[in-house]
């Protein structure tokens, strides 16, 4: 492994400024520079720009940016949409949240600067519910950037016209699926719609419509202002550019770090001071509790999107849930699996009815009263789901029972006799000292 | 239904006129922010929390008559969200986060410790009417974890003594200072009316960030010369731990977290609601 790693702060530069959120903040340091160059250009070399950047998106799928934009057909006059997802709620995920708190110009930017390359007049930013305060700070930067000329009428005398709403969500992980979250915002109960039509064919109201998460369309101001070769400089050849990596649980110093893509577990410990006291670690999520769980055999696994699906997870959010050995890796997937059954949205019944039994069992499993043959079943369970649920929140939800059971079987097994608090006493995961509470320790859980 | 001056509730939904007038007035900004008027329903739900402290009857009611829809369509929706809540609501909400990663930081511990402290369980309310508990689903601050929301307020980095702090302190009607948000924190209905879409000026409080949103940003300040921020141009020469060894050699950062952040305040902020 080569020694000489950095970091990459391009959208988390200014963070640590006192007054990073402001429109002034933002312009002393270059901000809108890009839009600038955007609107001397041709829509179509903008996508084609982003397309030579290799951006993909980093909602958690990776595809590639600038092709979803060009899947969008041809104008025929009527309106057509972009709608920004930060509905950040993938168990794990923490990068949206802390960018549009500290830094909402640089998402502004670039959703005037993608709804130009698309012909989008009116653009939207769905943000989950439960951020109030990335709420306000959203709502005043679009305010801002109205009263400065770079939203609503005629933006910076180009004839180019847009606006912007910002949407609060009311609480439910499935939003974040973006045609659940098309039909949320059009005022309904957040379910999947069946695909195809793509949202890019028959979208927001039926229009044509490109559904971006909110690091990917931040990450567009910078591509046009120092170009498509200055992002591909980071990066590997198929996962270019930067991307933040959101490092939890026990971690010396837990945060966000951006990185170059393909940069390693082992390198980001080392600049976060390494697992908790020094401790072992033991099992990881790459991308989010949806993406299958890695262990220490992992740490030199280049996080970039084909290196993580060759060994046997998905890249996802970078959203990199560290635990450490003093961790049950059954009571983990009993909780994640818990919000599963929780936020399943019960349209189809592989998942609907999937989901809760894999918590019934992984419940008995937890308790330590597992009855032979609960491993087969939660398999088999898994196997009935992967690949038949209507949307990809049923397939993730079987990430970490598969993976755990491969890495981690004997623990499952012990599941049969022994409860996991006796085996993993809980006090000792935790980053506190406290006496366990004897009553309550298999009553927290599913809601 | 005609108007009746003798039954002024009659045709103001069961609203007080003014406020009827109010929440008209409300609704058309906030039907006009959208290309079709339905668009406008989860944001009048918010709005109508901010009025009735949950999603009421006459709420229904009122986005239904407003948008067209009926009562049951609008009711599909309410209860398929679970910030709209379907009795009235404390005035503040305090949700421990108990997903995966924060439950094993101690957020178990958290939440165990208020629930028998308050004396009540997950969506319940204290007897005064002021907390309203919640177990929470990741809440995208996993890097502060254990977290608890109070209003959708971030109170980061907790233990179960802050988390007991904070509530005593929101029961004695004192203000609290979230970690990343306000310098407090407003009441269920005002933030509802927030959530609806209407700013409440408070925007520019608070920090830009937490410290563990900034340790990438820092890292590299201190590890890389400026304007080098890719691999091509960082003359980085950190070492890379051993498997599971901890590096404690990084100047300028602290190795330890703060567990104490959002220490309730006691001064009398002005009515915010
Ligand atoms: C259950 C579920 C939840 C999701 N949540 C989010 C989310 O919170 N934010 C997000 O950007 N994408 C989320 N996605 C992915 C979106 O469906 C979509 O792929 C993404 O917004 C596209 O943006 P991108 O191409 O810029 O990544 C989720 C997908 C699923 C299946
Ligand atoms: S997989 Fe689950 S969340 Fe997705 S449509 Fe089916 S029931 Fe709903
Ligand atoms: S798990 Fe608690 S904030 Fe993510």
């Amino acid at each position: 492994m080569s020694s000489d790693v950095g970091l990459a702060p391009v959208l988390t530069s200014l963070w640590d400024h006192p007054q990073s959120w402001t429109l002034k903040t933002y312009l002393d340091n270059g901000g809108y520079q890009g839009l600038r160059q955007a609107l001397t250009m041709a829509p179509a070399d903008i996508v084609q720009a982003v397309k030579d950047s290799g951006l993909r998106g980093r909602g958690g799928a990776g595809f590639p940016t600038g092709m979803k934009w060009g899947f969008l057909p041809p104008d025929d006059g009527g309106p057509r949409y972009l709608v920004v997802n930060a509905d950040e709620s993938e168990p794990g995920t923490c990068k949206d949240i802390p960018l549009m708190m500290a830094t909402p110009q640089y998402l502004i930017e670039g959703v005037a600067i993608t709804s130009f390359a698309i012909g989008c007049t009116h653009a939207f930013i769905y943000v989950r519910g439960e951020v109030v305060h990335v709420y306000r700070r959203l709502l005043n930067a679009v305010e801002e950037a109205y009263a400065a000329g770079y939203l609503g009428k005629n933006i910076l005398g180009s004839g180019f016209d847009l606006d912007v709403t910002v949407h609060a969500g009311a609480g439910a992980y499935i939003c974040g699926e973006e045609t659940a979250l098309l039909d949320s915002l059009e005022g309904r109960r957040g379910q999947p719609r069946l695909k195809p039509p793509f949202p890019a064919v028959a979208g927001l109201y039926a229009r044509p419509t490109v559904v971006n998460n909110v690091e990917s369309v931040a990450s567009v101001p910078q591509i046009i202002a120092q170009g498509a070769q200055w992002f591909t400089s980071m990066g590997t050849e198929k996962s270019a550019g930067h991307g933040i990596f959101s490092l939890s649980g026990h971690v010396e110093r837990p945060g966000q770090y951006e990185a170059p893509l393909g940069i390693t577990l082992r390198e980001l410990l080392g600049m976060a001071g390494g697992m908790r006291g020094g401790r072992p670690l033991k099992f990881w999520t790459p991308g989010g509790s949806s993406t299958p769980l890695f262990t220490d055999e992992h740490l030199d696994v280049p996080l970039d999107y084909e290196s993580v699906g060759a060994a046997g997870s998905m890249l996802g959010t970078r959203a990199l849930q560290i635990f450490d050995d003093t961790t049950s890796v059954v009571r983990a997937v009993t909780r994640w699996t818990e919000f599963y059954a929780h936020e399943s949205c019960g349209k189809c019944t592989p998942c609907r009815e999937g989901t809760y039994w894999l918590k019934q069992v992984l419940r008995r499993i937890e308790a330590g009263q597992g009855t032979p043959g609960d491993i087969e079943k939660l398999l088999d369970l898994c196997d009935n789901i992967l690949g038949r649920a209507f949307c990809a929140l049923g397939d993730g939800a079987t990430s970490c029972i598969t993976s755990a059971i491969k890495y981690f079987r004997e623990e499952f097994e012990a599941g049969m006799h022994t409860p996991a608090a006796e085996l993993f006493p809980p006090q000792r995961t935790a980053l506190f000292d406290y006496t366990p509470r004897t009553t309550a320790l298999t009553a927290v859980g599913g809601h | 239904m005609t108007a009746n001056a003798g039954f002024p509730q009659a045709h103001t939904g069961g609203y007080e006129p003014d406020v009827y007038d109010q929440l008209v007035q409300d609704t058309q900004n906030i039907i006009a922010r959208y290309p079709q008027a339905r668009s406008a329903l989860l944001p009048m739900l918010h709005l109508v929390q901010s009025i009735d402290g949950f999603v009421s009857r006459r709420g229904i009611q009122f986005c239904a008559e407003q948008l067209g829809m009926t009562a049951a369509e609008v009711s599909a929706v309410a209860t398929f969200y679970t910030q709209y809540k379907r009795k009235p609501n404390g005035d503040y909400t305090v949700g421990v986060c108990t997903n995966t990663l924060c439950a094993m930081m101690g957020g178990d511990a958290i939440y165990e410790e208020l629930s028998e402290h308050l004396g009540i369980g997950h969506d319940e309310t204290t007897e005064d009417g002021k907390v309203t508990l919640e177990r929470v689903e990741c809440n995208a601050a996993c890097d502060f974890a254990p977290v608890v929301m109070v209003n959708w307020e971030f109170f980061d980095n907790q233990t179960p003594d802050t988390a007991r702090t904070l509530v005593d302190e929101l029961r004695l009607g004192n203000d609290v200072t979230p970690t990343r948000g306000p310098s407090k924190v407003c009441d269920f209905k005002h933030v509802s009316r927030v959530l609806a879409g209407f700013p409440d000026g408070l925007a520019d409080e608070g920090p830009s960030a937490g410290e563990a949103s900034v340790q990438g940003t820092q890292w590299a300040k201190n590890h890389q010369a400026p304007h080098s921020q890719h691999p091509d141009t960082a003359a980085e020469t950190q070492g890379t731990p051993r498997d599971g060894e901890p590096h404690t050699g990084d100047e300028g950062s602290s190795a330890e977290r703060p567990t104490g952040a959002g220490t309730p305040t006691t001064d009398d902020g002005k009515d915010l609601t």
